[in-house]
């Protein structure tokens, strides 16, 4: 005997056949000692026995072809195979997918004209994405508690002041970011996720071209996305989620990047100001 | 690949049941199966290696249905009432007094986190630990859960059941207790 009191923890356990046969004696000791509870937990497994045999049928079905592993695993071969030889833009493109992406962007250069501006960091927050939000074990370099000596190292580094998008508001705590690398230069990454685990990434990098660019759509293969550019800095935020649901994030990355830019640009206010160019 | 198709091409029948169950509707449960392999076939070398894949696929199947059905909530997809009476059709049997039909309708009255727990751990077999993973909460977040879902199907089974005691004329839709 262990002693330990039984919890409700230890009935469901007993249900569930999960205790081991001491536990499990003891938990039959004190249902023969309550008989109360005994008819409860009774019902319970037998309601669960009734539920397995219920669905076991569903199980048992044949397996439709469209789900067979095989041909899943065939199918998306032979989009890789057709995939390679139209474009060499292409087939740097699926090369980043599985993150090689430094050099398939590297191949690409002779061949075809590699992507720059807005369409160019659409394609690198969408490879970050892939490698980094996908990470269970350190997707970010720099944790949450660690924002300011992140904030520090990124705008050090972006030789632009950049602060982290807060996206609470929509459900999305901050996981932390890391310093990444790009074909134009360091970029800063940002992953968040919600309480089902959808993780969202945001890119922000400056630009040398395409500055000022209107917010647009844009996919990858699963992945959705939205990027814009503002004062020479673009932003890409993308997740494996649908498209709409993305927006109102895009929004208000936008919006706080606005008020940012205007705090940081305090002098340039006061000289408008003066100017009486602002009230 | 072959690790993959030893450890995941077992678990077909397990995931179909699942998402059939979450989902009420073959033919979309069948959909997201597919769309749930197509993205492990993508990640599997993402996949931690020390990790359990039963319980990686699993979340990930979760994941993709709790999208699904928050999508068809807000009406881009099936509406729930328009789901697949027969998705779930056993022939009737009586075990343990509880008629399939009524179980099935009592699942539905559950909560979704409630009935997701319940699958993996009362039909899935997942342990409580697995499902905790699956489903990205902590384990006594699955414990209360599980409480709660055993606590109401019981109690709707055991309404169901009254009701019908004196059953002549139509049968009562099942009503929900307090």
């Amino acid at each position: 005997m262990t002693g330990r009191p039984i919890t409700e923890d230890d009935l469901h356990a007993y249900i569930d056949e999960a205790l081991d046969p001491t536990r499990r004696g003891e938990v039959l000791a004190y249902l023969d000692a309550h008989p109360e509870v005994e008819r409860r937990v009774a019902a319970m497994a037998a309601q669960r026995r009734a539920l397995r045999s219920a669905l076991a049928p569903v199980a048992e079905e044949p397996v439709p072809p469209e789900l067979s592993l095989a041909r899943i695993i065939e199918a998306r071969q032979s989009r890789w195979r057709s995939r390679w030889v139209p474009t060499w833009r292409s087939a740097a493109a699926a090369v980043l997918m599985v993150g090689l992406g430094g050099i398939g962007g590297w191949f690409a250069r002779g061949t075809a004209p590699a992507a720059s501006g807005i369409a160019a960091l659409k394609e690198e927050a969408a490879a970050n994405y892939q490698v980094y939000a996908a990470d269970h074990i350190r997707p970010v370099e720099l944790r949450a508690g660690d924002r300011e000596e992140l904030v520090t190292w990124i705008s050090q580094r972006l030789k632009h002041p950049v602060a982290v998008p807060d996206l609470s508001r929509s459900g999305y705590r901050f996981m932390g970011g890391r310093l990444v690398a790009t074909p134009h230069g360091a970029a800063a990454l940002f992953l968040y996720d919600d309480d089902r685990g959808t993780r969202v990434a945001v890119l922000v990098r400056p630009m040398e071209v395409e500055g000022d660019t209107p917010m647009s759509p844009h996919r990858e293969g699963p992945l959705a996305g939205y990027a814009w550019a503002d004062r020479g800095i673009g932003y890409s935020l993308v997740a494996d989620a649908p498209s709409a649901s993305l927006h109102p994030l895009a929004n208000e990355v936008r919006q706080q990047a606005d008020r940012v830019g205007a705090a940081s640009s305090i002098s340039a206010i006061d000289s408008l100001k003066r100017k009486r160019i602002l009230p | 690949m072959k690790d993959m198709m030893l450890l995941v091409e077992p678990l077909i029948p397990a995931l179909r049941r699942y998402a059939r169950v979450l989902l009420r509707d073959r033919a979309g449960a069948d959909d997201l199966v597919q769309d749930c392999l197509e993205r492990v076939v993508a990640r599997w070398h993402q996949r931690r290696a020390d990790g359990d894949a039963r319980t990686w696929v699993f979340s990930i199947l979760h994941n993709l249905a709790m999208t699904r059905l928050s999508r068809s909530r807000r009406g881009w997809h099936v509406a729930l009432e328009d789901a697949d009476e027969a998705a779930t059709a056993a022939p009737p049997t009586q075990e343990h007094g509880v008629m399939h039909k009524d179980l099935m309708r009592a699942l539905d009255t559950l909560p979704e986190e409630q009935r997701s727990v319940l699958l993996l751990v009362s039909v899935e077999d997942l342990s409580y630990a697995e499902a905790a993973r699956v489903l990205n909460i902590p384990i006594g977040t699955v414990m209360s859960r599980l409480s709660r879902a055993r606590e109401k199907l019981l109690r709707a089974t055991e309404a169901a059941m009254e009701e019908k005691a004196p059953a002549t004329g139509p049968r009562p839709w099942l009503r929900r207790v307090k």
